[in-house]
């Protein structure tokens, strides 16, 4: 059963991929059967287990109490981070999207030629 | 077929792409981008087949596509009507069909992707073996003309929101301008199941997924002269709909 799941595994990795054999590896047999949905879920829930662990001092580590002070806001300096970080590069993406003016009058251009080419050659348009 | 076989070893001289272009009231726009084709295959020695996939256009886009048959021959110029619209995503299942090359062009026929970038295209497959390359708004020297803040906004923002929850591999998922392996595009369209809008989310997705390279072309999008937009209408929600889509089941 188990050979079989790893043969079933390794076909479904390696089927379509013709890259070599160094990328058969545990992360990206994870990747391919895993939707993103489950891949997301899996992330937030080690990290936030995690998170569990060092803040109510489950594995009794008796970690010094800075420790367990610096560790229990960290979902919370995560995500105004995260914030931060989504709104500077769109807002920086915005504003150095490319304005192709060149390329517009280039068409432009390029269309008057067209047009009159096409009409000798006999089209009617 | 002789040619399906060599596309894994790029042997240049044997390899010919077929540019499908499926229309829907492209009558102005058609010969332009057919002239703007013909120029740049020319220059640039490559062997090319058009498709044109037109969808019962009722402003005569289908005589447009004859007349230019005549002028640039039937070699050329292949025409593959179906009788109503049926939808982009079935277009380019139908033209692929007829397709002849080893690889194949996908584009609008609106002239928003210019044919400039198809020997671009092609350099960059063949350095890097890639299995699809895809034409990108948002890297590089890409980008757009006729774009208020407002849509620029939208724009990156969802691809930014895509970024994160798919990490596809690929900087723009919604552009469709890109060239497959023709063996590559037939089994990604057998795999893909949504219609529309989302169709050239799936396919780059799906791609990734599957183990295929891909490689990026900056390109320049000039939003369409000529006619009037097919789609548009509730790109938003269907965009989000595709989105959660693709999250849960890819
Ligand atoms: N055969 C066929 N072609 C279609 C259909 N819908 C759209 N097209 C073509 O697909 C290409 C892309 O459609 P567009 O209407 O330009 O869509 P878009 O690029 O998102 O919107 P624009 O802002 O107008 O550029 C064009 O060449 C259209 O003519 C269809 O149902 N059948
Ligand atoms: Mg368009």
């Amino acid at each position: 059963m188990r050979q079989r799941t790893l043969s079933w595994l390794s076909s479904r990795v390696t089927g379509a991929s013709n890259k070599d054999s160094t990328d058969f590896h545990f992360l990206v047999v994870l990747r391919s059967i895993m939707t993103k949905l489950l891949q997301w879920l899996l992330g937030v829930s080690v990290v936030g287990l995690a998170w569990g662990l060092l803040t109510f001092d489950l594995l009794d580590l008796q970690l010094p109490h800075a420790y367990r002070e610096v560790v229990w806001p960290m979902p919370v300096y995560f995500l105004v981070v995260f914030g931060c970080y989504s709104l500077a590069t769109v807002g920086f993406r915005v504003a150095t999207f490319n304005d192709c003016e060149e390329a517009a009058k280039e068409l432009q251009a390029q269309i008057q030629e067209a047009k009159l080419d096409l009409q000798k050659k006999g089209l009617k348009f | 077929m002789a040619s399906r076989k060599s596309s894994t070893k790029t042997r240049g001289d044997n390899d010919k792409y077929s540019v499908l272009l499926p229309t829907y009231n492209e009558r102005e726009n058609l010969p332009l981008i057919v002239w703007l084709l013909v120029k740049y295959f020319s220059e640039s020695g490559y062997n090319f087949e058009i498709i044109v996939i037109d969808d019962g256009s009722p402003d005569g886009t289908l005589e447009v596509a004859e007349q230019l048959q005549k002028i640039y021959g039937e070699d050329r110029i292949l025409l593959r009507p179906r009788a109503k619209k049926l939808g982009l995503g079935t277009a380019y299942i139908h033209g692929m069909k007829h397709a002849t090359g080893n690889f194949i062009f996908i584009m609008d026929a609106d002239l928003s992707h210019h044919p400039k970038f198809i020997p671009e295209f092609i350099e960059k497959q063949r350095e890097g073996e890639f299995d699809l390359v895809s034409g990108t708004r948002y890297s590089g020297n890409g980008g757009v003309y006729g774009w208020d803040l407002r849509r620029k906004l939208i724009s990156r923002g969802a691809n930014f929101i895509t970024q994160v929850l798919l990490r596809p591999g690929a900087s723009d998922l919604t552009g469709s301008f890109r060239l497959y392996k023709k063996e590559v595009l037939e089994r990604l369209v057998e795999q893909c199941v949504s219609k529309g809008y989302v169709f050239q989310m799936e396919m780059i997705v799906r791609a990734r997924q599957l183990g295929y390279s891909i490689g990026e072309v900056p390109i320049s999008f000039v939003d369409r002269v000529y006619g009037e937009s097919k789609l548009g209408g509730n790109e938003i929600v269907s965009f989000l709909k595709g989105l959660l889509t693709l999250f849960a089941t890819t």
